[in-house]
């Protein structure tokens, strides 16, 4: 083969795979490197939450013996089951199903609002604060931290649901559901680590 | 718009840019342009460039005399406080962003960043940051005072006892620009992942590219830690948490971890990309390839990872365990290797070239000199028993501004005056740039080499007062700063003179070999009216073979007219 046919293909070749990545694609890319940035916040309040743990001689403070788990055990499931529910929204919507998507996508919401709504109502209960030492510290801080983030999941869905009705919106391409639908899912596998470092392990 | 198209546009083609003013104003503008862009973020650090080293001259003009009698200790505590912290956030970050923005998308062929907008909102954050942080100076108690470190528990004290004091500014100063270059960060990686031109394989990516990709990956796992230990800091600072407050059962040492998670690889983020620009510009002013490119481009990645395990070597005085010390000894050292290689690769890269003592080449030459002797001095204190001994001595000062100074800064006028000729389509003029270049180079000895001595003496740093014995060196290192203040002269003069006037020069007046050189100069809105279709590696002086197959690489090297042609069908 001479050095110009090599050159040719060689271009041939690396045009087509060029033309794979699409803009949609960048997008999708960019929001997955720039989750798993975000999850090392998370990491080092996970770290500072087991170096307290493992060092603190008082970790409770007077009068707490631990936290209850009921309430909080519910409210892990519905959240976790609600990156199904999302997921199945993702899927109608996939197959152009607008009103099975919106539904699904409403039931999510529900589900993170009732989660927020079950973490106030514990905070509210318990008996100490964020200035209880470094246990309450780190338990407001990272449910707070986590709590926000579930916030601003809802009020991506609240954004996508909007969206649904403008006519063809969703018709070439649908990044931010999907970025959302990632995003949710995030918001999942966090908060069952965080479940496991702040109630499993007491 | 899904599909990148190959060709630019009808629309846009040739133009300077659309709906936007062609003259100097765009700079003012919101811009999604990278090439304004990178040039808004390399004039806004400079500006900060010249406010941080106005305050180290003040500390210079304190330190001439034994006496602290120019400022008062409080004075003294904020300035090197903001001094450091400018430079850092303000200069040394943005202007290396600046750089990597304008020339990351010609050198990969790509029209611009991946997320143009989600770029110059990240940029409008800089000005952002620089008025939280310059504010400080107005607040009651004035500006932070615990150095850029923060550490708690000194950070933690509130004198004035407002809720709105200096620290607190400084912290959502640090937060901001934390959350301006993670955003930075997953355009950069996005952009050199998805956006290289086709046939731009990893191996025919410019060592810039490379060095860009491995700093912007250590700013997306580094930055995070620094971010959560700001938060922290901050609530125990306003709502009356206890994360790091000592005498609530609260861990500092805890923080020290978060910072030094981030602040040592931070070192890497702003020396690679100098690094990149060393391995771009020998090659060009000595006509030939870069020696080991292969081994040069990977051991930015190596960089990387190595340099996020080595945190705890700031640390070795701070009540760290002995199995922590050694093991962080030895991890430091290992820094050492991907780091040495690169050195290995330029000195074989002049090696028997054709060397053009150009401004760039002299600062290139210069700044790896600086970096040889840094690098020295940090293995001193990456090992343990030095560095109990010359820890918080002005050695260590020394040793940092001569990476910070010396490699970095030296690094990054060296990239300013090759690429000027790009970014104007002028010539700087190369008498100004010689001057420059030799007040830099002496300021730079002459301030910091007397610090390593002071150092060693046990001059402890930040001091705004010393024993007489200090006097010598001192008074030396303050007519070496004052000498390094001046140098900003000539390269203002130049660079604002060159760019209305400098003498016109085309598009590759250096005969360069990469693709940004391929299109004009300062290029246009779409950078190249076709996508360049790469063919080959990127440093090929003297091996006659073509870098794009379609477009002709004009005055470089001599290839068949047929070969040209073949490509275009
Ligand atoms: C004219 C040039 C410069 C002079 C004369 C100068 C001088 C000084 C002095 C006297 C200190 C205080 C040292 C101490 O007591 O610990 C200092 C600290 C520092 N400088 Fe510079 N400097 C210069 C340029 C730079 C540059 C270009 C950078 C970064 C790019 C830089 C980064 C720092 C940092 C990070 C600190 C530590 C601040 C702290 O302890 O919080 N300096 N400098
Ligand atoms: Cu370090």
């Amino acid at each position: 083969m001479t050095a110009e046919r090599a050159i040719a293909q060689d271009v041939e070749t690396n045009v087509r795979q060029h033309q794979e990545h699409d803009a949609a694609g960048n997008s999708k890319f960019g929001f997955i490197v720039f989750l798993l940035s975000e999850s090392v916040i998370f990491l080092s309040f996970f770290t500072g939450y087991i170096v307290y743990k493992t060092t603190t001689l008082d970790w409770y403070p007077p009068g707490v013996t631990g936290l209850e788990t009921r309430e909080p055990f519910i409210n892990t499931i519905v959240l976790v089951s609600s990156s199904f529910v999302i997921y199945v929204a993702e899927r109608y919507l996939h197959d152009k199903k607008l009103w099975g998507f919106r539904l699904f996508l409403l039931i999510t919401m529900a589900m993170g609002s009732y989660f927020l709504f079950g973490q106030a109502v514990e905070w509210r209960s318990l008996p100490f604060s964020y200035q209880s030492g470094l246990f309450g510290g780190t338990f407001f801080l990272l449910t707070g931290f986590h709590g926000l983030h579930v916030l601003t999941g809802i009020l991506l869905q609240t954004l996508m649901l909007g969206r649904s009705f403008i006519p063809g919106n969703y018709d070439n391409g649908y990044f931010g559901v999907e970025a959302t639908s990632l995003f949710w899912h995030f918001v999942d596998v966090i908060w069952i680590v965080l479940y496991t470092l702040i109630y499993v392990w007491q | 718009m899904t599909n990148i198209s190959i060709e630019a546009p009808e629309a846009v083609r040739g133009q300077p840019y659309p709906g936007a003013p062609d003259n100097w104003k765009r700079f003012f503008t919101f811009s999604t342009d990278h090439k304004v862009i990178g040039i808004q973020y390399i004039v806004t650090s400079f500006f900060f460039f010249l406010i941080g080293g106005t305050l180290s001259m003040v500390m210079r003009g304190e330190l001439i005399t034994p006496d602290a009698d120019l400022v008062d200790r409080t004075v003294y505590n904020a300035l090197f406080t903001m001094h450091g912290s400018i430079m850092l956030f303000m200069w040394t970050f943005p202007v290396l962003v600046g750089l990597g923005n304008y020339l990351v998308p010609l050198m990969i062929g790509a029209r611009d960043m991946a997320f143009p907008r989600l770029n110059a909102v990240s940029f409008w954050m800089v000005p952002v940051v620089g008025i939280l942080m310059l504010a400080s100076f107005l607040v009651p108690g004035g500006p932070s005072q615990s150095g850029w470190w923060a550490y708690p528990p000194v950070s933690l004290q509130n004198p004035t006892g407002n809720l709105l004091n200096g620290q607190v500014l400084w912290i959502l100063a640090v937060a901001i620009s934390g959350v301006s270059s993670i955003m930075g960060g997953v355009n950069f990686v996005t952009t050199i992942f998805k956006m290289r031109s086709p046939g731009m394989t990893w191996f025919r990516t410019p060592a810039f590219v490379w060095s860009v990709l491995a700093a912007q990956l250590i700013q997306l796992y580094g930055l995070p830690a620094l971010t959560g230990g700001a938060i922290m800091l901050l609530l125990d600072l306003t709502i009356g948490t206890s994360f790091f407050t000592p005498e609530r059962g609260g861990n500092p040492i805890l923080y020290q971890h978060f910072f030094w998670f981030y602040s040592h690889p931070a070192v890497y983020v702003m020396i690679l990309p100098a690094f990149g620009m060393f391995s771009e510009i020998l090659p060009v002013h000595a006509r030939k390839p870069l020696f080991g490119y292969r081994v040069i481009a990977a051991s930015s990645i190596l960089i990387t990872v190595v340099s996020g395990l080595v945190w705890v070597h700031h640390m070795f005085a701070s009540a760290t365990p002995s199995w922590m010390r050694i093991l962080f000894m030895v991890t430091s050292m290992l820094v050492a290797i991907p780091s040495g290689i690169k050195v290995f690769g330029w000195v074989a890269t002049i090696w028997g070239g054709k060397i053009r003592f150009t401004t760039p080449m002299l600062f290139a030459l210069g700044g790896i000199s600086n970096w040889l002797f840094a690098g020295i001095t940090g293995i001193f204190l990456a090992s343990v028993p030095i560095d109990i001994h010359v820890n918080n001595t002005y050695f260590v000062v020394g040793h940092f501004h001569y990476v910070l100074y010396g490699a970095i800064v030296m690094g990054i006028y060296a990239g300013i005056y090759h690429w000027f000729p790009k970014m104007t389509g002028r010539m700087y003029y190369e008498g100004l740039g010689k001057l420059h270049f030799a007040l830099t180079y002496l300021g730079t000895a002459l301030t910091f080499l007397p610090m390593h001595p002071l150092g060693l003496m046990g001059m402890p740093r930040r001091v705004a007062s010393y024993d007489l014995e200090f006097a010598y060196w001192n008074v030396i290192a303050s007519i070496g700063g004052f000498l390094l203040g001046l140098s900003t002269l000539p390269f203002i003069l130049n660079m604002v003179s060159s760019w209305i006037r400098g003498e016109k020069v085309g598009n590759n007046p250096w005969r360069a070999y990469g693709l940004e050189w391929l299109t004009s100069s300062p290029p246009t809105v779409e950078n190249f009216e076709e996508t360049p279709l790469v063919v080959s590696g990127p440093y090929g002086y003297g091996r006659n073979q073509p870098l794009v197959g379609n477009i002709p690489n004009p005055g470089l090297t001599e290839f068949p007219e047929s070969l040209t042609q073949q490509q275009t069908s």
